[in-house]
């Protein structure tokens, strides 16, 4: 055994060396995009430096592209760079764009603190910064012009108000349940929140049964599947995204009930798999949550690059969906 | 002694007794909490119940289970089970949801056929790291659990697949003799796996290998061959499970389709009472692991346990759980009941060390 691993050692070391170099090597590649290039040279193009979180979901992927859509139109130059996931290469990007002289920086933050630093060096360089999807923690609110995102409350909230305006004509209790966002994250929060905010306006409108189904369609169709079991009588499900709500139609089908007619589902996001279940009569209602930020962005850029005043915080333009709507938006959903 | 005394004795002991009697206490409280639990009606030909969820839900856990018993008794570990199972469950979807008839049977079988065989070429490379090469198991096999996301997620571009396989969805959702099809693949799987390594020698190797390498080796079993082929099995079984998970829901997600299942399937093999540290393993414990953890996960939804307390409900269970287990544990239970210090080195504390088989 000794000598055979004796023998065996160099391998292992050129192995673990092999691997080594494969992983640095495609983190690097992945790492750097096209930030190299020589910002503004000539050119009197708007440039914007933007540095996206990664490439988690269909969501972010659609996000992106919107942002690059939106820039060739717009006619600005999109100095674009992928962070995956972490916040030194959002830094480090950050970095280069100052260093390029961008007109304007945008980027949607990995985590929310830890900003103060590189945003000081953008300010004092006179670059302006807006933030996307997602805010920072800094407590001076100077370091950044604005912060474009969506209002995950608002959504929970018009989701029940539908709700509210759809049952009230119930005169006797409405046994809703919930599928929640994963347990401690911000949309599922909020949304829950704002769900139950709204609904209050009705009494008759009760929460029987809530639990996580992890933004997951396995997650919402396993619960659901025991939400059914436990509630002989369920009116109304709220999912806090199209995923679970997903999940759970099969679980509801699989009960031998008629997801949309016996069970009333309202859920939030409108990614493309949810408007078809929406056109299809299986879901009653989605409140939008859009990644399509892209145009409502470069008209910020180009409001602060010219130095117009901007509100600290704008909402993502987003609608909700019934299922004569969704029929209609379906065609031309791009995610 | 009296006679039954003696009996009670031989049935407590039997290392099944405890993991059995955790299920029964579990499906229990649930009766209790809800009368209903238990109960299973007919539903369009099929069994219906929370019983069968149980059955239907664990199926991918167990065969994912099995596989890491094997590797576990080699005295090995697997951690990239989860994404070999996102892998080959993507991979299967993706090749799907290309063809023009998704219910095809020779589609789904070449999509199978695909899944199946990316994760033998990765259980494979699992292999060769551990047992050629002479990485740590746990090293080894972490470098695919987290290059192994990623991968899934190329194949899917990080987009969930949704499919509209007939045929596909049979492996998660169909019915044979009124019950899951699912649950009659875990079922052959195990038994499969059992006839293999309990009526041929194999399993006496595994365990020998698992328990001294060296001293296996040295009577002429070629330990790193064994080693090999676990690794490949546990990729095979976890592949299996791919096809179920996603056939479950009848979309692939790269992210979400068997994470931690790793962790689970340890758990099961724990609570089955295999030793970690290798040596003499127990496919019929690794089930019943399998089957209490997916209890303990509905027990949180049918109970409606709030899911900001469930995770602490659950570690409670499982800490009880791996503690009666324990015969240390439990022999210092009824010590200090009687009162009566006894040899600290008693017997029932020593078996739970690793075990080395006589060969």
């Amino acid at each position: 055994m000794r000598k055979m691993r004796t023998s065996l050692r160099p391998w292992r070391a050129a192995a673990t060396a092999l691997a080594t170099v494969l992983l640095v090597g495609s983190v690097a590649a992945c790492g750097n995009s096209d930030t190299g290039g020589d910002a503004g040279s000539g050119s009197d193009k708007l440039v914007l430096g933007f540095s996206q979180v990664g490439a988690e979901s269909g969501w972010r992927t659609a996000n992106t592209t919107s942002i690059k859509e939106a820039a060739a139109e717009a006619g600005i130059e999109l100095k674009f760079d992928d962070a995956q996931q972490k916040q030194e290469n959002q830094i480090k990007a950050i970095r280069n764009y100052i260093q390029q002289k961008v007109d304007v920086i945008a980027f949607s933050p990995v985590v929310e603190s830890g900003w103060d630093t590189v945003l000081k060096e953008a300010k004092d360089a006179g670059i302006p910064v807006i933030l996307t999807d997602r805010a920072v923690d800094s407590a001076d609110k100077s370091l950044y012009k604005t912060f474009l995102g969506s209002d995950f409350v608002k959504e929970g909230r018009l989701s029940g108000e539908w709700l509210v305006e759809n049952k009230k004509s119930a005169t006797g209790p409405v046994n809703i349940v919930e599928l929640q966002g994963t347990t401690g994250s911000a949309p599922a929060n909020d949304r829950k929140k704002g769900f139950a905010e709204a609904i209050a306006a009705n009494p008759n409108l009760k929460i029987v049964a809530s639990q996580s189904g992890d933004f997951t369609r396995a997650g919402g169709k396993q619960v659901m599947e025991q939400f059914l079991r436990a509630n002989p009588k369920i009116d109304v499900l709220f999912a806090h995204n199209d995923d679970m709500g997903l999940g759970a139609l099969e679980a509801i089908t699989a009960a031998g009930k008629t997801p949309g007619k016996d069970i009333t589902i309202i859920t939030i996001d409108a990614v493309k798999d949810g408007m078809q279940a929406l056109a299809d009569g299986k879901f009653n209602f989605i409140a939008e949550c859009s990644p399509l930020l892209g145009p409502q962005l470069m008209d910020l850029a180009k409001k602060v690059h010219a130095g117009e005043e901007v509100p600290p915080r704008i909402e993502t333009e987003e609608t909700t969906f019934t299922p004569e709507q969704a029929k209609e938006a379906l065609p031309n959903r791009k995610y | 002694m009296t006679d039954t005394g003696s009996r009670w004795r031989a049935v407590t002991g039997h290392r099944l007794f405890w993991p059995v009697a955790v299920l029964v206490v579990m499906l229990a409280a649930n009766t209790i909490y809800r009368p209903g639990f238990l109960s299973v009606e007919v539903n369009d030909g099929h069994l219906y119940g929370t019983p069968i969820d149980i059955l239907r839900l664990s199926a991918p856990l167990i065969l994912v289970a099995l596989g890491m018993t094997v590797v576990i008794s080699t005295g090995g570990i697997d951690l990239s089970v989860g994404s070999v199972c996102a892998i080959s469950g993507a991979l299967a979807c993706s090749y799907i949801s290309q063809q023009p008839d998704q219910n095809s049977l020779a589609v789904v079988f070449t999509a199978l056929a695909l899944g199946f065989g990316i994760a033998l070429v990765l259980g494979a490379w699992n292999g060769v790291l551990v047992a050629v090469i002479g990485i740590q198991p746990i090293i080894a096999t972490l470098i695919l659990m987290v290059a192994g996301r990623g991968l899934a997620q190329l194949i899917t571009e990080g987009q969930i697949i949704t499919i509209n396989s007939e045929p596909y969805r049979a492996i998660g959702l169909g019915h044979v003799l009124t019950l899951p099809l699912a649950v009659f693949i875990a079922l052959a799987a195990a038994l499969l796996v059992a006839a293999f390594t309990r009526r041929t020698a194999l399993g006496m190797i595994i365990e020998s290998v698992g328990g001294n390498s060296v001293a296996s080796r040295l009577a002429g079993i070629r330990s790193g061959r064994v080693v090999f082929l676990a690794y490949v099995l546990s990729a095979a079984c976890a592949a299996v499970a791919g096809f179920m998970i996603t056939a479950n829901v009848s979309s692939a997600d790269g992210n979400a389709a068997g994470l931690w299942i790793e962790l689970d399937a340890i758990l099961a093999v724990v609570i089955g009472g295999t030793a970690l540290a290798g040596g003499r393993f127990y496919l019929s414990g690794t089930i019943l692991g399998a089957l209490i953890i997916q209890t303990l996960t509905t027990s949180v939804y049918a109970m409606n346990i709030s899911p900001q307390t469930s995770l602490l409900f659950k570690a409670v269970v499982v800490i009880a759980v791996c503690l009666i287990q324990a015969p240390a544990f439990r022999a210092r239970l009824t010590r200090r009941r009687r009162g009566t210090p006894t040899n600290p080195t008693s017997p029932p504390s020593q078996a739970r060390q690793k075990e080395e088989v006589p060969a």
